[in-house]
């Protein structure tokens, strides 16, 4: 088992006929994932890559079975983009988009309440479960299928935990970048609690960083629901206030959001905070000792 | 992005959000000529700076004659105001806002963001205007006032009589407060705006609500829809090298230690600099490439890097994911053997083909210390920069 997606799922693209739609699309068919077509609006009938491209997603639903989508549009078009994923009945919608404007992002989660889709990002490196399904920039070859569930903020910082559990021989169950916007998707307890329910996962990282308080009601979540083992790290311990540090949402105003009280919350959650980025995967196989 | 008082002032004009009678001047000469069709007898010349803290470091400052006018602006013009929120440089005055000064009854504090954790826009509200509304909330909490719009009904009145009600405002002061209220609302949604601040909301003794200051923030990522907000920006206010370095796509923040730090995507980017402190060391700068770079992005950071004389020196952590540690390896060194390179650098290289990357930087001949571990860097670049 495994969390969100699988060897079944089945997978199209927004965006598809563009260049960062076409190269990730590339290293998702090079994966196994089960691409199974794309959507450019106007040039539905083409064919990219060996696949079908789709005027609209209902289309691309209609015609190849598809649950789940990979969004590369630009910014401005990508609240759209996920809009018309959702009204097509995707299961899983993964927006690896950066710099969406926020009030987009406010429609369109008030747009998805009370609605079955699973948002993953947007500004994420996307959702990965090892040796079964890419959908997103990630580098596969690092995975390794495994025990270990990782959900994160950072892109590159979920690739050190997976290249530390990888060599580490514990590998992963799935890896889920939940990204890096003020507003977003699934968010940490959406993640944790199917870890929980999950098989597969034996033990959890969890990467978090500066700005909003997201971190803090997960290790309120764990404490009370999570019986597996939780490795933290939180990035941005020397980060000035009141500064952008590269992701939009990673930011303290007023005095909120600092890692330092991130870190004293899951500490208080008896949840392993490391120091180092360095030491996850260690101290992840140390929990199993 | 952020604006001058002065221009957030003028939105504020455009939307209905009533503020004092008042012009910007740049010269001495032309704050006078502001004062004599502004008429009355007292002034308020106010320093614009992108910085709050203002009064306390002699910034704002209240003139009873025209005469005063001229000698504050002179004073203030031209020179560099340093505050609490800024650096010890401080930050260039090279416009004054000058209005005329009301008598005062009631301060209040009134405020409109995107709040993050419900994912909707928010009023803020409290009695106690003109002080620092964060100690507010901390102290007294039972002093703030704060309210969810719901983004498909919109701002409704009864939420802004709940407001004004609980700011003890009565009669014709209720009507006005909803029409501040609406003009915040709609000029946040029409520009992008991701918080609207006005500290202090002033009741005047003749009963008019009037915001005497006015702060907005824009959203960086919807900016570039609102070319007339991009005009208003003020680069002298900004960090030189935090802006040379968008122009090229990447995101730095200046910071005050003496290690430079390059690295691909921010959460990394911040655990470099917290690995860095961890070992005893200083950051001198934030930097993200971004997670896909590209050799030409990792040059021009090089340059940014080293043209910060602090920098004793170099930490360059790469993951190479989709991006090829080779190529990142190839432009390093295309930098370093185009910028004169006199500081020692550390390169850690880790992902896809990290041991080729290593390799070309080992056969170059120049001074760089290759490494894959991401503690052990750390722990080098530390020692390197104390012995420089």
């Amino acid at each position: 088992m495994s969390i969100l997606i699988d060897q079944h799922t089945k997978v199209i693209c927004q965006g598809f006929t563009g260049k960062q739609g076409t190269f990730h699309s590339e290293q998702t068919l090079a994966y196994g994932t089960q691409l199974v077509g794309g959507v450019t609006p106007g040039r539905g009938g083409d064919t990219h890559l060996g696949l079908p491209v789709f005027d609209t997603v209902e289309d691309a639903v209609r015609q190849t079975g598809a649950d789940a989508t990979m969004i590369y549009v630009p910014p401005f078009y990508a609240a759209d983009a996920i809009l018309e994923a959702v009204d097509a009945g995707i299961r899983i919608i993964v927006c690896i988009t950066e710099g969406i404007p926020v009030l987009h992002m406010l429609r369109v989660k008030a747009a998805m309440a009370g609605t079955d889709a699973l948002l993953i990002g947007p500004n994420c490196p996307g959702v990965i479960t090892p040796g079964q399904c890419k959908i997103g920039i990630m580098p596969g070859h690092i995975h390794l299928p495994g025990a270990i569930g990782i959900v994160s903020r950072s892109g590159t910082l979920t690739y050190e935990a997976v290249n530390q559990t990888t060599k580490q021989g514990l590998g992963q169950s799935t890896c889920v970048g939940i990204g890096g916007d003020p507003i977003h998707g699934m968010n940490f307890i959406d993640v944790l609690s199917r870890f929980q329910q999950d098989e597969q996962t034996r033990g959890i990282v969890m990467v978090g960083e500066i700005g909003g308080g997201e971190e803090e009601d997960a290790a309120d979540y764990i404490k009370a629901h999570v019986t597996k083992p939780v490795v933290s790290y939180i990035a941005g311990q020397t980060a000035p206030p009141g500064k952008r540090m590269g992701h939009a949402g990673a930011i303290i105003t007023g005095g909120k959001g600092t890692a330092a009280g991130k870190i004293a919350a899951l500490k208080a959650a008896g949840i392993e905070v490391v120091n180092s980025p360095a030491d996850i995967g260690v101290a992840m196989q140390g929990c199993f000792q | 992005m952020n604006i001058h008082e002065y221009q957030a002032k003028r939105l504020f004009r455009d939307y209905g959000i009533a503020v004092p009678e008042g012009h910007q001047a740049d010269t001495p000469e032309h704050a006078g000529q502001v004062v004599r069709e502004l008429g009355g007898s007292g002034w308020v010349v106010k320093a614009q700076v992108h910085a709050g803290g203002r009064g306390k470091a002699g910034g704002v400052r209240l003139a009873h004659s025209h005469q005063e006018v001229l000698d504050f602006s002179r004073d203030m013009l031209g020179k560099r105001l340093v505050t609490a929120q800024t650096d010890s440089a401080g930050l260039p005055v090279e416009k004054l806002l000058i209005e005329k000064i009301y008598p005062i009854k009631s301060e209040f504090y009134l405020s409109v963001l995107v709040d993050r954790v419900s994912s909707r826009i928010l009023f803020i509200a409290s009695a106690a205007g003109g002080m620092d509304i964060e100690a507010v909330a901390r102290e007294t909490p039972e002093r703030i006032i704060s309210l969810q719009i719901h983004p498909a009904a919109g701002l409704q009145s009864y939420q802004c009589r709940k407001i004004a009600f609980a700011l003890d405002l009565a009669g014709e002061q209720v009507k006005a407060l909803e029409a501040i209220m609406r003009g915040m609302y709609q000029l946040l949604l029409a520009k992008d705006a991701s918080q609207i601040e006005i500290n202090p909301l002033i009741l005047t003794e003749q009963g008019q609500l009037l915001a005497l200051d006015a702060k907005i923030n824009f959203d960086d990522n919807a900016v570039a829809a609102h070319p007339d907000i991009l005009d208003m920006r003020d680069p002298g206010q900004e960090d030189q090298k935090e802006n040379k370095a968008l122009q090229y796509g990447l995101n730095y923040i200046t910071l005050n230690g003496n290690i430079g730090c390059m690295v691909n995507g921010a959460g990394l980017a911040m655990a470099t600099m917290d690995l860095v402190k961890l070992n005893g060391g200083a950051p001198a700068n934030f930097l993200d490439v971004g997670g896909g770079t590209t050799p030409e992005k990792v040059a021009e950071a090089f340059k940014l890097i080293l043209s910060d004389d602090k920098v004793k020196a170099v930490l360059i952590n790469i993951f190479g994911g989709i991006v090829q540690c080779d190529i990142i390896a190839r432009g390093i060194l295309a930098a370093v053997k185009e910028v004169h390179v006199t500081v020692p650098v550390v390169v850690r290289l880790e992902g896809t083909n990290a041991e080729a990357g290593r390799q070309l930087l080992a056969d170059s001949g120049l001074n760089l210390i290759a490494e894959t571990d991401l503690a052990t860097a750390a722990a080098q670049v530390v020692a390197l920069a104390e012995v420089a």
